[in-house]
Parts: structure tokens; C-alpha cells; sequence
């Protein structure tokens, strides 16, 4: 009888953290969303605005918002970009890290996760300053205005990419790493050669791998903040609704617009998840399907 | 690096696999595009004012020492203070979270009790919400408690940690042996010492990876500081950085402090990344660090 409170007990710090610090969040996050302000008169003095519930108008506001829509448009281009730059290079390098006869493999594997040791306010400023006309090494090789309105969404995704790379990378690797050599050998008897080794045999493996990581870079892709927040200092191009999540700290902290903010913080809970609900089941069907 | 590529060459002349110098060749340049910025940072901050925007890029500089010190200076000092908060939220933060996470996965992984999957998915489950709909209703329920805007508001709600509990739940049931579990029943040890005796000391090694992943996490949070937090005293460096920037971007004159300032906050995580090697090398999908 004891014994089957134990798990539980150990559970508990756990279950305490997620009820305080998410389910209670979420859960008020979809209050908000639902309530709004109501002005009476001037809208001066205690007790002329008060709080009721508006039903769906914050999330009939937020699909009307032009604002908004043009910061999903930005971010749709931005996030296209780094995922297929960002996912694709990290199974190259991993697929390359793997290859038999290939030289400085660690210094190559080290230095290509070293970005993930970089706080992305840390790169955006120093990727920022590369792109400062005063001072760029790289408009010395590429005349380009980096920071300008066209640029801007390759040069912020150039930040993502960087950024990610690795860490991408080393779970490819490692899932890699797991599979036994023996699979590779029977292929090569058969004659079949390290680019088809790798496309019929390394990719399919690495599927379950490559849906993680994916899933991971929609929803990081789809919330960015840090990086177009970090980087507005430095040019006027991006503006202070650069990305949906801009727009929400804006109504949230200096519009003072909280039930909007919250309608809209949910719209992009739902994107991301309507986004990667399908890979994730895949995922669990694969990594837990024996436990 | 050079010679690198030329015993590279080398060997691909001797006759090995063409396949294997295109790789290293490949994952070189990939090397070369991780390191750029940091090597450009590393330099730059080497520039007094005057020599940032007149000597070439990659040529290093005489400020090295006045750059630090008026970093050191700057409003008396407070630079510092964001290291030091840095180092509380990340280390005191990770450490709590690699208890949570490993008493959970060890549970999760080793316990038969009804509920068990419908929790775990709950806490996976986390890993899907995106940041942003959890920061803005945390900081108004903070608000609400009095905790807003103190090391608290930055500390709790970043000890609940998704990835970590599945880090541990995979680890803990790839080290474990169920046997060993009940030999130690059988002696007539508790729960409470069957974790504490036998289940930590397995677990170790993966616990420093969960302790590595939260503190990168955590030192590289922008989002919940930056909406946290008011007074510049409890800021991080992520934010502090930021800070700094917005201060300085239109003033030239600041921009070997605000250089000076990146390069200064990614050494401790660079340094702690490159002599933990070992661990992030452990397999993320499968949990098996033997090999």
C-alpha cells in the first residue's frame, strides 16, 4: 500500500512544477484570450474600465490583423529558409562526420557545435556587427546592403542557421553512431557505394532523428523572438512586429494590451502545434513504441 | 588549417577515397563558417576605438586591456553583476532541475502505476509549448504573488525541464538493471535507498548531460529575463547584452564595449563546453553512453 504511493511521491516536485509553471499559464493565458477591456465614459479614474468576457473577438482581431498577417508571411519565409538550410546541413555534416577516411572529423565536429555554446543575443550581436557597413569584413567580398529589407530575412535566418547547425548535427550522429556497422558492411558486399550507403540505408534510419529534430526547429522557428529583437539596434528595417512573437510582447508590455497579446500568443501555441503534432506521433510511435 | 588540407590532399593523392577529401574538405568549411564570427569577436575586441573602423578585419588591435577595463568600469562595475546572476540562475537552476528530471525519468522508467503514461505524456508534452505563451501569463501571475522582478521569477519556472525528464527516463532504463533494483528489494532496502544508493550513482553521467543542457538553456534565455525582470541589478548577461546594444548601437564610441562585452560572455560557456566534450557526446536517443 506504501509502496504504491512511492512513484507518486517521487512524481510530485515534478507534477508541482507543471501545474504552477504551465498548466496554470495556459490556462490563464485562455482566460485572458477570451476577456477584454470595457471604457465607460473617459475612460479616467477608478473603476471606468473594467474587465468582461468578449467571447472570440480577440481571435476574430488577431486574423483580421494585417500586422500580424504580415509578420507570419515574414516569418513563413524566414522559418522555410532556416529549416530547409539549417536541417539540411546539419544531415550533411552528420552524414560526413560518418564517412570512413575523413580527416580532422573532431576539430570539424567541435567547431561546428561550438554556436550552440553562443546565447542568441550573444550571436545576433556579433552576426549584427558583421553586417554593419562601417565595419563588415563581408561587404568587402559581397556588395550588399546585409541589413536592408530584402537582405534582412537571409541575414536573420544566416543568425538561425548558424546558431542550430550543430546541435541538429550531433543528434543526427549520434543516432548514427547507434547503428551497427554490420548493416553497412552486407551493402558494400553487394556493391553498393558510400553515396548509396548513405541515401538507402543512413537516411531511412535517421528518419525518427530527423522528424525530432525538425519538430524541435518548427516550434523554435515559429516563436522567434530573440534574434529580430536583438538585431532591431542596428538597423531600422525590422520593425517592432518584425515576427508574431514581437507583436505579442509589444501588446503585452507597451500597448498594455493583454487580452489581444494572449489571443495571440494562443494562435501561435496552435500553429506550432497543428505543425508538428504529425511528426511528433511518429516520433513516440518509433522511440516508445516497446515502453 | 592549411596544412591540414594539404595532408588531406595528400592522402587523397596516395590513392585513398576521393570521398573521404571531399568530406573533410566539406566539413572544414563548415568548421571555418562555426568559427568565423567568434574568431572576428576574438579580434575585435583586441581594437582600441579608433582602430575598430580603420585597420582590416581579421588584424588584431593594442585596446585589449583599456576595452576590458572600461567594460569593468562601466556603470560601476555592473557587467560583473550580470556574469554573477548568470551564474546563479544557470547553475542554481540546472542543479535543480537535474534532481527533478532524475528522480522523474528514474520513476517513470522503473515504477508500474497507473497513471504512468498519462504523465509522462503530460510532461513531454511540454516540450510543445512554445515559450511564449507560458512567459507573459507567468510574469502576471508573479505579479500577482509579489515575485515579479526577483531572482525567484527567473529561477522557478525554468526548473521543470521536458527534454530533461525524457533524457532521464531513456538513461535511466538503458543503466538500470531491473536485477540489481530487486537484489537491493530483497536485502530489504527502501525506496528512498534504493534511489539514493543504487539509481544516482548509475545515473551520473547522464545527469551531467541533463545539468549541461539546462545550463546552456538557461544562459542563453532571453525571452523570460527580458520580460521578467525591470531592474538592470538581476539582469543576465543575454539581456544585459541587449541592453547594452540598444544603448549603444547609434554611438560608434561604444562599440568596442559592447564587442568587448559578446566576447567576455560567451568564454565561460565555451570554456565549459570544450573541456565537458565527453558528455555531450553521450547518445541522446537511446541513452547508452558505454560505448
Amino acid at each position: 500500500m506504501r509502496a504504491s504511493r512511492v512513484p507518486y511521491l517521487f512524481l510530485a516536485p515534478a507534477m508541482a512544477l507543471f501545474t504552477l509553471f504551465m498548466a496554470l499559464p495556459i490556462g490563464y493565458t485562455i482566460y485572458l484570450s477570451l476577456r477584454g477591456a470595457k471604457v465607460s465614459g473617459l475612460g479616467l479614474g477608478k473603476g471606468a474600465r473594467s474587465e468582461i468576457f468578449v467571447g472570440a473577438a480577440n481571435y476574430t482581431d488577431a486574423l483580421a490583423d494585417g500586422a500580424l498577417w504580415n509578420g507570419w508571411l515574414r516569418v513563413l519565409a524566414y522559418g522555410l529558409l532556416v529549416l530547409v538550410v539549417m536541417l539540411g546541413l546539419a544531415l550533411l555534416f552528420a552524414l560526413l562526420l560518418d564517412t570512413a577516411h575523413v580527416r580532422l572529423a573532431r576539430f570539424s565536429r567541435i567547431s561546428i557545435f561550438l554556436p550552440f555554446a553562443v546565447p542568441g543575443v550573444a550571436a545576433t550581436l556579433m552576426w549584427g556587427f558583421l553586417y554593419l557597413p562601417s565595419l563588415s569584413p563581408i561587404r568587402a567580398v559581397l556588395d550588399v546592403d546585409l541589413l536592408g529589407p530584402t537582405a534582412v530575412t537571409f541575414s536573420m535566418a544566416n543568425i538561425a542557421v548558424w546558431g542550430g547547425v550543430g546541435f541538429n548535427m550531433l543528434v543526427l550522429y549520434t543516432a548514427l553512431r547507434a547503428v551497427p556497422r554490420a548493416y553497412y558492411e552486407a551493402a558494400r558486399i553487394d556493391g553498393a557505394s558510400e553515396i548509396q550507403i548513405a541515401l538507402r540505408i543512413k537516411i531511412p534510419i535517421l528518419l525518427p532523428a530527423i522528424i525530432l529534430t525538425t519538430v524541435f526547429s518548427i516550434i523554435a522557428t515559429v516563436q522567434v523572438f530573440t534574434e529580430p529583437t536583438a538585431l532591431r539596434p542596428l538597423t531600422n528595417t525590422i520593425s517592432s512586429t518584425w515576427s508574431p512573437l514581437m507583436k505579442v510582447y509589444r501588446d503585452a508590455f507597451v500597448t498594455g494590451d493583454l487580452y489581444s497579446a494572449a489571443a495571440t500568443s494562443i494562435i501561435i501555441a496552435a500553429i506550432s502545434l497543428v505543425l508538428s503534432f504529425g511528426f511528433l506521433r511518429v516520433v513516440r510511435d518509433r522511440a516508445f513504441g516497446e515502453g | 588549417m592549411a596544412a591540414a588540407t594539404r595532408t588531406a590532399a595528400h592522402a587523397a593523392m596516395r590513392g585513398a577515397l576521393p570521398l573521404g577529401f571531399t568530406s573533410t574538405a566539406v566539413l572544414l568549411l563548415g568548421a571555418v563558417y562555426c568559427l568565423f564570427p567568434v574568431s572576428w569577436v576574438l579580434v575585435a575586441a583586441t581594437k582600441s576605438k579608433a582602430e575598430l573602423f580603420s585597420i582590416s578585419a581579421f588584424a588584431p588591435g593594442t585596446g585589449l586591456l583599456s576595452n576590458l577595463a572600461d567594460l569593468a568600469a562601466y556603470r560601476d562595475g555592473v557587467f560583473w553583476l550580470w556574469l554573477l546572476n548568470t551564474l546563479l540562475y544557470a547553475g542554481g537552476g540546472a542543479l535543480l532541475s537535474t534532481v527533478v528530471s532524475t528522480v522523474s525519468g528514474y520513476t517513470l522508467a522503473k515504477y508500474r502505476f497507473p497513471g504512468r503514461n498519462v504523465i509522462f505524456n503530460l510532461l513531454l508534452g511540454g516540450i510543445l509549448v512554445p515559450a511564449v505563451v507560458l512567459a507573459i501569463p507567468q510574469y502576471l501571475l508573479f505579479s500577482t504573488v509579489g515575485l515579479a522582478d526577483t531572482y525567484w521569477s527567473v529561477l522557478l519556472p525554468q526548473i521543470l525541464h521536458p527534454y530533461g525528464i525524457y533524457l532521464a527516463r531513456v538513461y535511466a532504463g538503458a543503466a538500470i538493471p531491473d536485477t540489481l533494483l530487486e537484489a537491493g528489494r530483497i536485502d530489504g532496502a527502501g525506496h528512498g535507498t534504493l534511489l539514493r544508493k543504487v539509481a544516482l550513482p548509475l545515473m551520473l553521467p547522464g545527469m551531467v548531460t541533463i545539468f549541461l543542457f539546462q545550463f546552456v538553456a538557461i544562459w542563453n534565455n532571453f525571452l523570460l529575463p527580458y520580460i521578467m525582470l525591470g531592474d538592470d541589478q538581476k539582469f543576465p548577461l543575454t539581456v544585459g547584452l541587449y541592453t547594452l546594444l540598444a544603448a549603444g548601437a547609434n554611438q560608434p564610441s561604444l562599440y568596442n564595449l559592447i564587442i568587448t562585452g559578446a566576447l567576455v560572455s560567451i568564454i565561460p560557456l565555451i570554456a565549459l563546453f570544450l573541456t565537458m566534450q565527453r558528455y555531450w557526446r553521450t547518445d541522446l536517443s537511446s541513452g547508452a553512453v558505454k560505448h
